[in-house]
Order: structure tokens, then C-alpha cells, then sequence
């Protein structure tokens, strides 16, 4: 077909770890027709941006292309000069990012970084592509289209930032853009204004793009094709609507069922009962700056509490103030009906015992030296008293309830498990302490769908043998619609609502709460449209959370 | 007040502490130096009457913290007191041969200027070409160029100073006579001669610095390579050069300006080898001799005015590196 834009052909790519050329893709074919959305979607480890940068011609550091043909309108990529290529980038050929904050220079007002490229390439004088981008800033929605571009981008926020970076991608009117997991690291609210304004602008320029992300929902809104990859092969390819109501294969068909695990309801918290931990009029503050204000709930034996919000919100800091890390201004933290001492300095070994955390990243919270063994082992010692022979059986016992067997992981490192494992192992932690209430911070965030589900599965597990109680910090609903028995909905610091899950789902809702549901995107094509249609395209996002306050 | 100027001011007023502490350092450690001025300058055959004579004249007799106090309250208003080698106690020996004695300050003012401007010199050509250096080895990285730059200046860097000034004698003064090798520099010199004569100890100087100034700078450019806003200017199509120039250097300032404060103020207190090989008269000869002699108050003052220029130096690196960050001279 004349309109081809993108063709690549039984591309392979290697990785390079410890002097050792791994495949990290093996022969993928790809046709992208000009003006046409292609998603490309898969878990982590898939191999979804290697193939959105080699489609560039891009490889990172460390990663070659070991064969294969990658044409851009007709120019082979693989083979062109460094110059050439420079050419096509940016100008024909451009990148958005997975986190714009990371991604925009610190050192230069947004503007001068948009202008940057017309300017290098030679396309328009740098007073030409301001206005170009003020005039690109106002169709994406930005607010003060005039004056924002002259601010730096730690004076702009997230969502606004994402825009930026989609409206400096359109400073050269590329024929092609990669979009590379561009609302990952935002909240639904804010979401759902970056995917109207990524739709609408691409709509508007007749932009190719390669749509690059792990959530289906998002690229059933924004692909007319979706192609499915795993560790590096095809799955399959068809067009989205084919794809969502007819997968063929079985992994596509897992993906599609991830988010059915839902827990049966608990029967409602006998009244009178004593909480397990509860938080009485909490008021909390980061130095002068105010972050939570009059904070109460309960968590009760063998349930599981599911604070929500966005980031922002005063979700973790709760969680700090519950721990005693972060001492509250005012208010009360009670332990079984018992007030803790606000300080954790202050508090006996077995008040710290009784409430244990895991985190979101398992990356960053394990010791990389330690050995798996070392790391259980250590709070093991320190709580439970047990050395030698006794806490090696006490290791093992804890490896085996969270289902990885401990001869084979006692002497492992870290680095030498999967992300899955490595949360896993944080749960056996918390385990460790023999604690009656866990707090879990955003645990699958960091996950893939279905290794999420597994620690889903494997904490609802655990709360049923051992009564544990659960605060479960998330921004995901679909992860609250799964795990939880009652829903705190927090938003600047206060709770807004809170209540039985069962009741959190069912009208009439909280404004904000109904804001927040109706946000999440859902895996109908038509899903985005409906919600630009029942809001107005200017009653979204930011916009909406504005109008709340 | 914006947040950067309370910065600064937090900061000076912290400068200014140190230098206060500093003071109190130098002049215990000065008078707990062995020896004894009046001993040293009479001679094994000196009376005690005679001895005593001079230390009460200085004012050596009076407790430490008496003569603290005094010589602060000089400092305080640019009273640096009086060197002891050139004071009018020469009537105690039985000569009359001092007359005016020149104050500390009159003795260290121009040997001071002296070594500002071979500082001065020598920062004007280590710093621009360090930087450059340290771009072009980022950008060639691990390139020959990269590696032989790098074993140029770390071979520099690890000789000794006198060897370094040696070689460059025997090359720009000795076999090809471009350059005078006495750096016999005065009052009323013209500025081009100065120049001359100054420009082998600055060169000596910089093969000195210039290894630790360049090599800071490759691995602070270097270090940010990895960072998301690197790819992103790649992905811009913008040139190797530019994404290093625009994109890596203005976020990885803050280190090499430390490290290029670190070396200046190295020029200024550290280079008394270099002066005596080329015969120059900067501070750092005035010190040694004057710590030799047991000269009290050069040795302190010569001190104090290395402290506070460690002090100052420092200060301005901060100063700059806060500056360098947008997160702070444009709040929120």
C-alpha cells in the first residue's frame, strides 16, 4: 500500500547483561499506515518500548538491533547515517514520554524546550513556534496557553506537563509519534483530560502513532489496532474492536479476565466491636504545611480497608501517622481500643510489632546484600527472639505461606527475583513480625495485571488464615472493587467519604467519589466518547476536580 | 524575601562563623608552635633579663586569651598588628638599626596581589580548558581521545609540582627561550611583562588542577547521560554536542563548581613549591619564612587570610550551585 508508513520486518533486538548479548525481541513484523493509531500492548518485560524506540531507529545503551529491516517511509533506519536519522528525529519522527516530569530538562522553561526542535531542524524561527506553541498549548486545553510555556517544569503539574510534552511532539507536525506509556504515571482524573487531548490533537494533524501501554482500557480509547506482545513475540494483531469482543488467544483472553477477582462480601462489622487500629481525628502536618486534616476511621479484625485518592491526597501520610513515623499535630491513634504513643521512638517493641508495612516499590524496600533468608530472617530475631536452627525453620515456614519454596529462595539475592517474587517477599517481611494489621502502600502498582492478581489472591489468602487486617492504600479502583470491605475516599487531606465497598459502588455517590469511578476507563471503545459526551469536553480532569473545591 | 537570598544570607552568616572559629584555631595552634621569638632572635648566649625584656615589649608575657581578644579587636578593624622580625626592639641588643617598622598588613598586601594574579592567570586558563576538556571527553567518550586526555591529566596531576615546573623550564625557557624562568615580578611592571613573567608558574599551576576539574566535569555530564530528558533531546534529533552543551551541563553544574572553587582556593594557599622555583614573591614564601622565625602575627594573619579564602570560595560555590538550580531561583 502506497500510505505505508512504518514498515518493519522480522526485527530482532538483543540486550546485553553481564557481557552477554540476551534476545530481547525475536522477529517482529509491524505495518503502520500514515494517520493510523496502532496500540501495542503487554506486560513489563514484553518489550513494548523497545520496539516503539527501534521503530525510531533508537536503541538505549545496551541494547542492539541484531536483525531485521526497519523502513520509515521508505528510508531504511537501520542502515541510514546518524545525520539522516538526527534529521527525521524530532522532525518527521517524534517521542512522549512515559513520565514528562522526568523527561523535560530541569533547566529550561518548556517553551524554549518546545521550540527547540523547529528551531534546530530549521522548520520555523523560534518567535514562529512560540506562537505555534501557545497556539498548540491552547488546543490541548492548557490553562494560560499565553504564559505557561515560560515556566519551568517543576512550576507546571503532571497532567499539564504530559500535555506540554504531547504539544512539543507536535512542534514539527510529525508524521509519526511514539507514545510510550503516557498516562502511566497519572491519576485517572487527570487521565482522562491527556487521553481527550492526545486523541483530539492526532485526530486533528492526521498524526500516525504507536500507542505503547499495559492498560487495556486506555488503548481500547485510543487505537484503531491493537497489537498484543509477549517476552518478545507476537501474540496477535487485529483491529480493537475484533480484539476486545473476540481475543483469540489464550493469553490475550487472560489479560481480558484479570480484572474479575473480586472477593466475596464479609458480613457487616458487629457495632460496639473494637478496632483493630483506629484513627481518631487525625491532623497531621510537613512542618507549616497542612496535609491532613481531621482524619478518622476504623480498620477492623480481618478486614480490609482500601483508602483511595489521588496523589496528593494524604493517603500515605496516613499511613505514617498510624506507624508513628510521622507524628500527628493532633488526634488520636488507638491499637485495640488502646492509644499508641504518637512517636514511634516512643512506643515498646511490641506496639511497633503490631502494625507492619509493605511498599510499593519491592525494588527500593529490599536490602540488595541480603539474602532473602537474611532479610526475613532479621525481623524474626529482632521480634520473635528465635536464632539458629529455630529462625531458619521460622524463614522457611514464612517462604512456604507466601508460596515459594524455601530451599530454593533462602539464599537468593533480590536482584535474582522477579518483581512478583520480590513483593512476595515483602509480604513475608511483614509476616514475620507476627502482626495483626498490615498497611499496604500501593503493593501492586508496580506490577503487571496478572502478577497483581497473585498478590491479590495471595493477601486475601493470608487475611483469612490469620485474621490480618488490611489498610490498603491504592489509586486503582479496579484493585478496591477486588480486595476491599470498606472504601475511605480521601481528597486533599480529608476524608470525603467512606463507607461498605458495596455501598461506595452504588449511587448516589459523593461528587468527587462519582468523579473519581466514572474516570476509570473501561474496555469499551466507546467509553471516552460517552464521558466527553455526558461532561463536556471542558468539564474534565483538573477542570472538574476545581469545580469541587 | 525569596528563598534564595535567605539562603545566601543563611549561608554567609555561617561563613562568617567559621571564620570566627577558625580565628580562635589558628591562634592556638600558632602559639602553641615550639621556640620562642625572643630565644630565637638573641641567641643561645642571651640573657633571661634581655629575653624577658622583648616578650614584654611584644606582649608575649600577657596570658593567651588577653592577647586573643587584642588581636581580634585589631582584625575586626583591619589592624593586622605588627610583625615582630621588623618591630623597634633593637635597642635592647645594643643596635639601632629598625627605625619605621612596616606593619603585617604593609608586608603582606603586595606579596598577597601576587599571588591573586598568578591565581588570577592560572584560573583564566585551567578552568575554560578544563571544562572544555571534560565536554569533549563526555562526548568522545571512551573514544582515544577521551582516554588520552585522560592520562595526560592524571599524569600531571600525580608528578610533583617542582618536577612539572622543572620540565616546563627546561622546555619554554631553556631549550626554546619563549618564556623568562625567574618570575621576578615588582611594582610598576607593565601588565604585558607581568604577564610574561608570570605565565610559567601559571602553566606549572594548571597541569596541577586541571586533571581534577576536568575529570569532575566528564563524570558529572556523564552521570546524567542516562537520565530520561537525555533521550528525549536525542530523540529531538538535536546533535551530540548541543544535548551535552544545552541539555547535560547546566544540570550538572553544581559539582564542578565545587570542585572548581576546591582548586582556586588550592591557588591561592597551596603553592609556595611553585613560588620558590620560579622565585616568586607570593604569600606562601612570606608564610614559611615567617613561620621559621616564629613571626606571631604574619603567621596568623597569613592564616586567617587562607581561611577566609577557603571560606569565601566555598561560599561563592554554594552560592552559584544554588543559583545553578531552577527548582530554587523560581519557586513555585
Amino acid at each position: 500500500m502506497s500510505d505505508l508508513l512504518v514498515k518493519i520486518r522480522d526485527l530482532k533486538i538483543e540486550g546485553r547483561s553481564d557481557e552477554i548479548w540476551n534476545p530481547i525481541i525475536n522477529g517482529i513484523d509491524l505495518d503502520l499506515h500514515k494517520g493510523e493509531v496502532l496500540g501495542l500492548i503487554g506486560e513489563s518485560g514484553a518489550g513494548k518500548s523497545t520496539v516503539g524506540l527501534a521503530s525510531m531507529g533508537f536503541t538505549r545503551d545496551g541494547v542492539r538491533i541484531s536483525g531485521g529491516s526497519v523502513e520509515f517511509d521508505g528510508i531504511d533506519l537501520l542502515t541510514a547515517s546518524a545525520a539522516v536519522k538526527r534529521g527525521l528525529l524530532g522532525k518527521r519522527i517524534a517521542y512522549v514520554a512515559q513520565s514528562a516530569a522526568a523527561s523535560f530538562n530541569p533547566a529550561h522553561k518548556l517553551l524554549d524546550q518546545h521550540t527547540e526542535g523547529p528551531v534546530q531542524h530549521g522548520v520555523m524561527s523560534k518567535g514562529d513556534s512560540e506562537k505555534d506553541g501557545m497556539e498548540l498549548y491552547r488546543k490541548l486545553r492548557l490553562p494560560d496557553p499565553d504564559s505557561i510555556g515560560f515556566r519551568y517544569p517543576h512550576q507546571v503539574s503532571g497532567g499539564q506537563l504530559q500535555r506540554a510534552m504531547t504539544a512539543m511532539a507536535m512542534a514539527c507536525r510529525p508524521d509519526l509519534i511514539i507514545f510510550d506509556e503516557p498516562t502511566t504515571a497519572l491519576d485517572v482524573t487527570t487521565q482522562i483530560e491527556v487521553l481527550a487531548s492526545i486523541r483530539e490533537i492526532v485526530e486533528e494533524y492526521n498524526t500516525a502513532a504507536i500507542y505503547i501501554t499495559h492498560d487495556l482500557a486506555v488503548v481500547a480509547q485510543m487505537a484503531d489496532r491493537i497489537k498484543v506482545l509477549l517476552k518478545g513475540d507476537e501474540v496477535e494483531e487485529a483491529d480493537t474492536r475484533t480484539m476486545l469482543s473476540d481475543p483469540q488467544e489464550d493469553y490475550t483472553k487472560s489479560l481480558w479476565a484479570v480484572r474479575e477477582f473480586q472477593r466475596p462480601a464479609k458480613p457487616a462489622v458487629i457495632t460496639g466491636a473494637t478496632p483493630v487500629v483506629a484513627v481518631k481525628n487525625v491532623t497531621a502536618a510537613y512542618g507549616k504545611i497542612p496535609v491532613l486534616h481531621d482524619v478518622s476511621f476504623d480498620i477492623h479484625e480481618g478486614r480490609t480497608v482500601a483508602v483511595v485518592g489521588e496523589s496528593g491526597s494524604g493517603k500515605s501520610t496516613t499511613a505514617r501517622c498510624i506507624t508513628g513515623l510521622l507524628p500527628p499535630k493532633q488526634g488520636v491513634i488507638e491499637f485495640d481500643g488502646t492509644p499508641m504513643p504518637l512517636d514511634y521512638r516512643k512506643r515498646t517493641k511490641d506496639q511497633l510489632r503490631q502494625a507492619q508495612m509493605i511498599y510499593q516499590m519491592a525494588d527500593t524496600a529490599l536490602n540488595p546484600r541480603k539474602s532473602i533468608g537474611e532479610i526475613i530472617g532479621r525481623p524474626v530475631q529482632f521480634y520473635g527472639g528465635l536464632s539458629g536452627k529455630a529462625k531458619r525453620r521460622r524463614v522457611d515456614e514464612l517462604l512456604d505461606q507466601i508460596e515459594l519454596p524455601g530451599d530454593q529462595y533462602h539464599d537468593r539475592l533480590p536482584s535474582e527475583l522477579s518483581g512478583g517474587q520480590k513483593q512476595r517477599i515483602g509480604i513475608a517481611r511483614a509476616l514475620a513480625a507476627e502482626p495483626k494489621f498490615i498497611i499496604c502502600d500501593e503493593v501492586t502498582s508496580a506490577l503487571d495485571q496478572l502478577v497483581a492478581e497473585g498478590i491479590l489472591r495471595l493477601l486475601a489468602r493470608l487475611q483469612d488464615e490469620l485474621k490480618l487486617s488490611y489498610m490498603f492504600i491504592t489509586h486503582d479502583l479496579a484493585t478496591v472493587r477486588s480486595i476491599a470491605d470498606e472504601v475511605v475516599v480521601m481528597k486533599d487531606g480529608k476524608v470525603v467519604e467512606q463507607g461498605p465497598k458495596n455501598e461506595m459502588f452504588t449511587p448516589p455517590h459523593h461528587p468527587y467519589t462519582d468523579l473519581l469511578l466514572s474516570s476509570v476507563p473501561e474496555m469499551d471503545p466507546d467509553w471516552l466518547d460517552k464521558v466527553l459526551a455526558d461532561r463536556g469536553v471542558d468539564n474534565i480532569g483538573d477542570a472538574a476536580v476545581g469545580k469541587m473545591n | 524575601m525569596s528563598s534564595v537570598s535567605r539562603i545566601i544570607l543563611q549561608r554567609l552568616g555561617l561563613g562568617i562563623l567559621t571564620l570566627f572559629i577558625v580565628s580562635i584555631v589558628i591562634f592556638i595552634a600558632v602559639n602553641l608552635l615550639p621556640g620562642d621569638f625572643a630565644q630565637l632572635v638573641l641567641g643561645q648566649g642571651a640573657t633571661p633579663e634581655a629575653v624577658e625584656a622583648i616578650r614584654k615589649d611584644l606582649g608575649l608575657d600577657q596570658g593567651l586569651i588577653p592577647r586573643y581578644f587584642q588581636w581580634l579587636g585589631g582584625v575586626l578593624v583591619g589592624d593586622l598588628g605588627n610583625s615582630f622580625a621588623n618591630a623597634n626592639f633593637a635597642s635592647f641588643v645594643g643596635t639601632n638599626a629598625n627605625v619605621t617598622a612596616p606593619t603585617v598588613a604593609e608586608q603582606i598586601a603586595p606579596r598577597f596581589e601576587a599571588t591573586l594574579f598568578l591565581a588570577g592567570v592560572t584560573a583564566a586558563i585551567a578552568v575554560p580548558l578544563s571544562l572544555t576538556l571534560g565536554i569533549l571527553a563526555a562526548l568522545y567518550r571512551n573514544s582515544i581521545f577521551d582516554r588520552v586526555t585522560n592520562v595526560f591529566t592524571l599524569s600531571s596531576i600525580s608528578s610533583p609540582e617542582f618536577f612539572l615546573a622543572y620540565i616546563l623550564i627546561l622546555f619554554l625557557a631553556v631549550m626554546n627561550p619563549l618564556l623568562p624562568s625567574l618570575s621576578n615580578i615588582h611594582d610598576g611592571l607593565p601588565f604585558g611583562e607581568r604577564l610574561t613573567r608570570t605565565l610559567l608558574p601559571a602553566l606549572t599551576l594548571t597541569l596541577a588542577v586541571t586533571a581534577q576539574m576536568m575529570r569532575m566535569t566528564r563524570a558529572a555530564i556523564i552521570n546524567l547521560l542516562a537520565s530520561p530528558y537525555i533521550e528525549m533531546a536525542r530523540l529531538k534529533g538535536l546533535s551530540p554536542l548541543r544535548v551535552i552543551v544545552t541539555h547535560a551541563l547546566p544540570n550538572a553544574l553544581a559539582p564542578i563548581i565545587t570542585v572548581i572553587a576546591l582548586n582556586l582556593a588550592y591557588l591561592i594557599t597551596g603553592v609556595v613549591v611553585v613560588e620558590v622555583v620560579f622565585v616568586y614573591p607570593g604569600i606562601g614564601q612570606l608564610f614559611v619564612d615567617s613561620v621559621k622565625i616564629r613571626d606571631i602575627p604574619l603567621v596568623q594573619a597569613c592564616c586567617l587570610i587562607f581561611a577566609a579564602a577557603y571560606i569565601l570560595l566555598n561560599l561563592t560555590a554554594d552560592v552559584l550551585s544554588i543559583l545553578s538550580n531552577p527548582r530554587l531561583r523560581h519557586p513555585k
